[in-house]
């Protein structure tokens, strides 16, 4: 089949809840379980289900706030086992979560020459073997900050999540030459409005009652890929 | 409304009425209601004819059409054990509205199904022929095909055709005019291909069945053209149509490398029944009981809000009955197809109109349970069918005006049509003309990447379909001079189509006499029913 090819659009996925049924918590969980000791992984694992509500109410009042909180707890974390762990967490948690349609969406608009990235306020070593399966260019992540192969339980800069990720999107189109207007962007939730706007295809995926409601109103197209 | 006294008229002349001054005020669609309109003295309108008579049998009358097929053996004599077999059928597009249970698919799909299993034919697939239609919804296949057909073939081995699967459409080649031949590859890789049609009008079945149901975006692309579509006198008249020989020579080309079995129904023109069934009838000869029918029906809908009023006639199905049912190869059962579908709606009518009144309804072949007949498709219905309803020459003569009855609400259905929304609110503001935006939008929405997924696995038309609805209107826009809405419910949605706005349809005549003049000519259609009008002298 003949294909229109795009040169100057790309598109632009959250990942958690748009791509993929899980969220950064189950990752989390999934390395706390993977401590090099017993012990370890049972009190950082008791540690993050006893921290659950905290996270849930963080994460209500502000994206920021809770990725603040949040990646506190990989303080002290190995970055050469998080890697190593995080190729068991895409073939163990991640692969079998991906909504099934996703992987045929992204490649329809490969198929149309656009550019993919992965846009999410994941760590960048889980997002890669995803953004391996699903054949996407790039991915925008999260960074931890790491001292002498350790994390400090910080975020590198720029942080990415809400109110950021249009910025961040300006700046890599700006970069490689993308146009905005003639770009899209995929999300499952409100939060991500701000990037939606910004680009001039938005996209609900699996949205929540809130982008449901946005994208009716503004006449969006909604996506389920469940 | 006034009671009249009940008249008597040739029946070969009943079709056209003249208006004179004790004549009944007439009944229009207005979207989901009607409006009740007393026409000038002189008005013609145009009936519909009788509702032919049903076949006693329907299924003998099948039977027989596949055991006495043309230019073909009898379809038993095709089948062997172990042959790979594909059944293609017309999709919710028709008939309109959809039909009483069981549905003449479900009775030709049944009689066909058992025969291939008694010839131990066992590797058998049902694909809609949907094209670049929406994928039909699972309850909508069911009631389609009956019960019996779905629980034995859903959903291996029942499903709709994926124009834009990659792996799953196939390249034959080039008609000699050069247009891309791409198919079904299930279909295509068949021993046996048996498509099943319901003929509703003159445009339906032949090649078209299988050389645009079973096509892709790229062999569409051929003959779905601004340039097409003005090429084409009338859709409804195949031999007179760009649109129709385009499709002719993809579906030769598609003959070449399949074996197509066809059967062709056609349905007779009963659209309307029981409480509804007034509209089938001329208001000069309403009873009392029809009178009552409709003040009762009009009463209700003026006070229902518009997505009940929707469902409700969504939920009334057709009285349709089987006419005849030819079977075989293309050219030859669709020349019997076309003779009988002419004999249930051809009406001879002396000379061109000055001005055309038409009621636009709630439906059109692209809405069926959808939450709105949204502007294109108003549009669609005025320039793109209605005023198509001819063979030779147009009802409406150029330059003259047409006049419609419609609220031309600013709703869509955003599941079933996003991409109208996008085509509506972006495309159309910037340029009305039909060649720019085919140049410059339309691949760029056949490969939007959410209008394709929203097209394969959710039920949205294909990208590219508003396109083709406002192409479909560009030889009416060509020809009419102008368009007057009446009883639109806001300015804007006229406005972006380029229409004119009346409150009355008084108001909208003596602005079709302003330009048209005081001795004008005016013609209502009266439909549905369908019609088609054959203009002499």
């Amino acid at each position: 089949m003949a294909q229109l090819k795009r040169k100057n659009s790309a598109a632009f996925y959250d990942v958690d809840g748009t791509l993929i049924r899980i969220n950064i918590v189950h990752a989390f969980a999934f390395y706390a379980m993977r401590q090099a000791s017993l012990w370890d992984s049972i009190r950082v694992t008791t540690q993050t289900a006893a921290s659950v509500p905290l996270f849930w109410a963080a994460d209500k009042v502000s994206r920021k706030w809770f990725n603040e909180l949040f990646y506190r707890y990989y303080e002290g974390f190995s970055e050469d086992r998080l890697i190593i762990l995080s190729e068991e967490l895409f073939e163990e948690v991640i692969l079998p979560n991906i909504y099934p349609r996703a992987r045929d969406l992204i490649a329809e608009s490969r198929r149309a020459g656009v550019r993919q990235v992965l846009v999410s306020g994941a760590l960048d070593f889980t997002m890669r073997p995803l953004a391996r399966y699903l054949e996407v260019d790039d991915v925008i992540a999260n960074r931890l900050e790491f001292k002498d192969g350790y994390a400090t339980g910080k975020l590198a800069k720029p942080f990415i999540g809400g109110a950021t990720k249009p910025v961040l999107l300006r700046d890599y189109a700006k970069k490689h030459g993308i146009d905005l207007a003639e770009s899209w962007a995929y999300s499952d939730s409100y939060s991500d409005l701000t990037m939606l706007a910004v680009v001039g295809r938005p996209t609900a995926c699996n949205p929540d009652r809130r982008l449901r409601a946005v994208a009716r109103s503004y006449d969006w197209p909604v996506l389920d890929l469940s | 409304m006034r009671a009249i006294r009940p008249r008597t008229r040739a029946r070969d002349r009943e079709q056209i009425v003249t208006i004179d001054t004790d004549s009944a005020p007439r009944i229009l669609f207005y979207g989901e209601n009607f409006l009740l309109e007393d026409l000038p003295v002189g008005t013609r309108v145009i009936y519909p004819r009788r509702p032919m008579t049903g076949v006693a049998n329907r299924q003998a009358a099948i039977r027989y059409a596949l055991n006495h097929p043309e230019d073909m053996p009898p379809l038993h004599a095709l089948l062997e054990p172990g042959m790979v077999v594909t059944i293609a059928v017309d999709d919710i597009s028709l008939p309109l509205p959809p039909m009483a249970r069981p549905d003449i698919r479900q009775t030709v799909l049944e009689i066909v199904c058992e025969m291939l299993a008694d010839h131990g034919v066992d590797d058998v697939h049902i694909i809609v022929a949907t094209s670049l239609h929406r994928r039909m919804h699972d309850h909508e296949i069911r009631r389609m095909v009956g019960d019996k057909v779905w629980n034995e073939y859903w959903p291996d081995r029942l499903y709709n055709h994926d124009a834009c699967d990659p792996d799953g459409m196939v390249v034959l080649g080039r008609t000699r005019h050069g247009e891309i031949v791409e198919t079904n590859k299930r279909a295509a890789d068949s021993d046996l291909v048996i498509y099943v049609n319901i003929n509703l009008v003159p445009m339906d079945g032949g090649h078209k069945s299988v050389g645009v149901g079973l096509c892709g975006y790229e062999s569409l692309k051929a003959h779905h053209t601004p340039k097409a579509i003005v090429d084409s006198n009338s859709f409804m008249d195949p031999t007179a149509s760009a649109l129709s020989h385009s499709v002719d020579r993809i579906g030769r080309v598609c003959d070449e490398h399949m074996k197509v079995f066809h059967i062709e129904t056609v349905l007779n023109n009963r659209m309307f029944s029981g409480p509804l069934d007034f509209l089938m009838k001329n208001e000069d000869d309403f009873t009392e009981s029809d009178r009552l029918k409709y003040h009762a029906i009009k009463w209700t809908l003026d006070r229902t809000p518009r997505p009940l009023r929707r469902e409700i006639f969504m939920r009334t199905p057709a009285a349709y009955e089987l006419i005849a049912c030819y079977a075989g190869a293309t050219e030859p059962t669709h020349a019997k197809t076309l003779d009988k579908s002419y004999e249930q709606y051809a009406v001879e009518v002396e000379g061109q109109a000055d001005i055309l009144i038409s009621g636009v309804p709630y439906i059109s072949p692209y809405n069926v349970n959808s939450k709105a007949l949204n502007p294109l498709l108003v549009q669609v219905m005025a320039l793109g069918y209605f005023y198509h309803m001819y063979r030779k020459r147009p009802l409406l003569r150029d330059g003259g005006v047409l006049i419609i009855t419609h609220p031309c609400s600013d709703h869509f259905d955003p599941v079933h049509h996003p991409s109208y929304i996008e085509f509506f609110n972006r495309l159309l503001p910037e340029t009305r003309d039909s060649y720019t935006l085919e140049k410059k939008y339309q691949d760029e929405f056949a490969y939007n990447p959410s209008y394709v997924e929203m097209y394969r696995r959710g039920n949205a038309y294909h990208g590219t379909h508003p396109f083709y609805m406002w192409y479909w209107g560009q030889r009416g826009r060509e020809k009419v001079g102008r368009v007057i809405v009446v009883g639109a419910d806001n300015t804007t949605v006229p406005e972006i189509l380029g229409w004119e706005t009346a409150e009355t349809l008084a108001e909208a005549i003596a602005m079709g006499r302003s330009t048209a003049g005081r001795s004008a000519q005016i013609t209502m259609q009266h439909h549905p029913p369908i019609l088609i009008t054959d203009v002499i002298g």
